[in-house]
């Protein structure tokens, strides 16, 4: 058997397994987010709660993983209880080499555990382990460390687990894995906690056969070669996306202090050039990828009270997480910022939404909306990372209703309290780092996910600062062809740092030596009907596009393309799901 | 004669593109092949091993081969006769540094035979062909 169409169907209710060929599927939508949202579409009923056994968790891979490098990535796919409506998230590390070499070319987790346990996942089947001893251990630093223990395979496994965000289901907690790779969007750690499910610990190291010993060598050779001296992986490798920090608050795009801001004088101390200069402790790397972007900050500090005692901390950073951590709230002093990190990591919090909840927070509590009543005595200012890191603590354990509202998303905390207009979400999901011009903003609302991923309707903004900007249809054009092309790269589960490396014909290509030869006139249609599927998920589930929620805010802030008109959003959302459904 | 060495572990981003270059010599995909490895030294935030045969003069894979399926390499190291082995697994318990990897699908060893292809694929110089002077104590 060449290609990955093996799906481990798991039920933690009743702590049964069976593997089914699903080759139907993944012949036809290759792997990735093609095979999984066939399956979410199989298994996840109209009106399943987000947190209830219903809601079956998928883990897909594709056919190119762990035969060439830069396609390691799984795709989960998910109801996710932040949005109601479809969860997908993605991830690297090891574990779409590990899922694959396994054996396996999804993995679907249904029903719920009455008591805490944790799975181990080989070539040889399911292990369904007790977690009760486990389930409690709030840093998901330290669940990982216990698991590791326990589990064989060191080098050719990968460890999901939850922290105590996703044991007390707040909805916008993620799952990590390698200790620095997050599932980290749309909630998929609360939806772990609903199963009661702490930890995944997968191994597979089996061998891959190809089409062509020859063919795929050479195949083979000229990624490799290609990836390691293309100048935009050097730009991942030697900076990382931290590099973005800069050009975008000269661009003025950069979003600061809840978007009142797109610029700091002192955004240079968040900057990834800073940081790598000096912080940067070690950089890491997917499994079968030479680009090593993860980038980790090692951070020394006395212990108070000990003369010469210190501790150092190593800290994986990412542009996005300086942004809703950093500029969003005004933490641009760089320690206090990896600590925050670091506390959003051990309990795991999706950094975004964190950083994006807390904004709105702390603006509401200047406006008088909540007060210290509310947050038990935090009293919530920009800059002050402390207070924020112990607002991260109580945001997970919910210990009175305003945390508890928090827990749910900024969207639905600002219709109990209010500042509807200043709460920074796009479909429910919280807003990544971008104000560039109008086009990012429609992408938010349009993106399958309401994620910058979807489409990077920022880069349209960027590039349009030198030409001139595209007018709202199209605008949804282009976005919805990016948005097409990457349903492609997910469902190959090529990672989309190397999109300019996995061109068309260097796909169909691969394809072939894996034994999946895909005619191209149907290949050219895939990401089109891909994303279709999505989007009927998404009706299914309650979504209208006419309901969509445009924040004030970001029509009052100046992007680099002056004020972000109403008019062109709408005129561009309407337009986009008009060739959605009709291209 | 030259032999694989680990230049400096501490550059090692842990891709395995050595490991996955490894299996690629016989022209296929995956790890089952793979006759090095590198993980974690317990958790990311620490770094990586990397486990290479260390070419022993005396190995003691060799000592402990039942039907001397192993011989002993040119400059140190072993080379595997597949037909003699008969998949006992001695060798992978043998090896102090766990540098003897397992085959499960031919239920053999796998065993570095120092060619250096993995190298190639180093993108961080962790790895290298040398030749190294066996160490000698003095009296």
């Amino acid at each position: 058997m060449k290609l990955p169409t093996n799906v481990l169907n798991i039920d933690l209710a009743r702590r049964q397994y069976r593997v089914e060929d699903r080759a139907d599927l993944f012949q036809y939508y290759i792997g990735g987010t093609g095979v999984a949202i066939n399956l979410l579409r199989e298994n996840c009923p109209k009106g399943a709660d987000p947190l209830g056994p219903d809601n079956p968790i998928i883990f897909a891979v594709g056919p190119l993983v762990g035969l060439y490098p830069l396609a390691s990535k799984t795709v989960a796919m998910f109801k996710s209880p932040l949005t109601g409506n479809l969860g997908e998230s993605h991830a690297g590390g090891r574990s779409a080499v590990s899922i694959r070499l396994a054996g396996y070319g999804a993995i679907m987790i249904r029903g719920a555990s009455e008591s805490p346990l944790y799975l181990s996942i080989k070539d040889t089947g399911v292990e369904f382990k007790d977690a009760s001893g486990i389930w409690g251990i709030v840093s998901s630093v330290t669940t990982g460390r216990v698991v590791r223990e326990l589990e064989t395979g060191a080098g050719t496994r990968t460890i999901m687990r939850i922290g105590g965000a996703g044991e007390n289901l707040v909805r916008y907690a993620m799952v990590t894995t390698e200790t620095y790779r997050h599932f980290g969007r749309l909630g998929l750690g609360a939806v772990f906690g609903s199963k009661k499910l702490k930890a995944i610990a997968i191994c597979g190291e089996m061998g891959l056969e190809v089409e062509s010993r020859k063919e795929y060598r050479k195949a083979y050779d000229d990624i490799y070669h290609r990836a390691v001296e293309s100048p935009l992986m050097r730009k991942y490798h030697d900076i990382g996306t931290s590099a973005n920090i800069m050009p975008l608050n000269l661009l003025k795009g950069l979003p600061t202090r809840n978007l009142t801001s797109v610029s700091s004088p002192d955004a240079i101390n968040i900057s990834g050039e800073h940081l790598a200069e000096e912080y940067l402790g070690r950089r890491v790397s997917c499994a079968h990828c030479p680009v090593a972007c993860i980038h980790i900050a090692g951070l020394r500090e006395p212990y108070e009270n000990e003369p010469y005692f210190y501790k150092t901390t190593m800290i994986a950073y990412d542009y996005e997480l300086l942004y809703s951590l950093g500029s969003m709230l005004g933490v641009f002093d760089e320690k206090g910022l990896l600590r925050l990190i670091d506390s959003v990591e051990l309990w795991g919090l999706d950094a975004m939404s964190t950083g994006v909840v807390l904004a709105w927070a702390t603006e509401a509590m200047e406006k008088g909306l909540i007060t210290e009543a509310e947050t038990l005595g935090l009293n919530l200012k920009w800059g002050d990372s402390d207070t924020y890191s112990k607002a991260v603590e109580q945001i997970v354990k919910q210990r009175n209703e305003f945390y508890a509202n928090i827990a749910r998303g900024v969207e639905y905390a600002s219709k109990i309290y209010g500042g509807e207009d200043f709460a920074l979400a796009f479909g429910g999901n919280e807003m990544p780092g971008y104000h560039t011009g109008p086009v990012t903003h429609v992408g938010f609302l349009t993106g399958a996910r309401h994620s910058h991923l979807d489409a990077a309707g920022y880069s349209i903004d960027q590039a349009a600062l030198k030409d001139k900007l595209p007018d709202p249809k199209e605008a949804a054009a282009r976005l919805l062809k990016e948005e097409v092309w990457r349903q492609i790269l997910s469902s190959l589960v090529v990672c989309f740092f190397a999109r300019n490396i996995y061109d068309r014909d260097t796909i169909l290509k691969t394809l072939e030596t894996a034994g999946h030869k895909v005619a191209p006139e149907r290949f050219d249609r895939l990401g089109l009907e891909i994303l279709r599927e999505k989007n009927q998920f998404k009706l299914e589930h309650g979504f209208n596009p006419n309901a969509l929620r445009i924040p004030k805010r970001i029509l009052e802030i100046d992007s680099p393309h002056g004020k972000v008109q109403e008019s062109y959003l709408k005129e561009a959302v309407e337009e986009f799901y008009r060739l959605l459904a009709s291209e | 004669m030259a032999r694989l060495v680990v230049m400096d572990a501490d550059r090692c981003v842990g891709c395995q593109l050595c490991m996955f270059a490894c299996n690629r010599r016989f022209g296929e995909g995956g790890l089952e092949k793979a006759a090095l490895k590198v993980k974690s030294t317990g958790g990311f935030e620490r770094g990586f091993v990397v486990v290479v045969c260390r070419a022993c003069p005396d190995p003691p894979c060799l000592k402990v081969c039942p039907v001397d399926a192993l011989d002993y390499r040119k400059g140190g190291g072993v080379i595997l006769n597949v037909n003699k082995c008969i998949g006992c697994g001695r060798c992978v318990d043998a090896c102090p540094v766990n540098a003897v990897f397992w085959d499960k699908n031919a239920n053999k060893p796998d065993i570095c035979v120092h060619c250096g292809y993995c190298v190639s694929y180093c993108p961080y110089d962790v790895l290298a062909m040398k030749e190294v002077e066996p160490f000698e104590v003095a009296n």
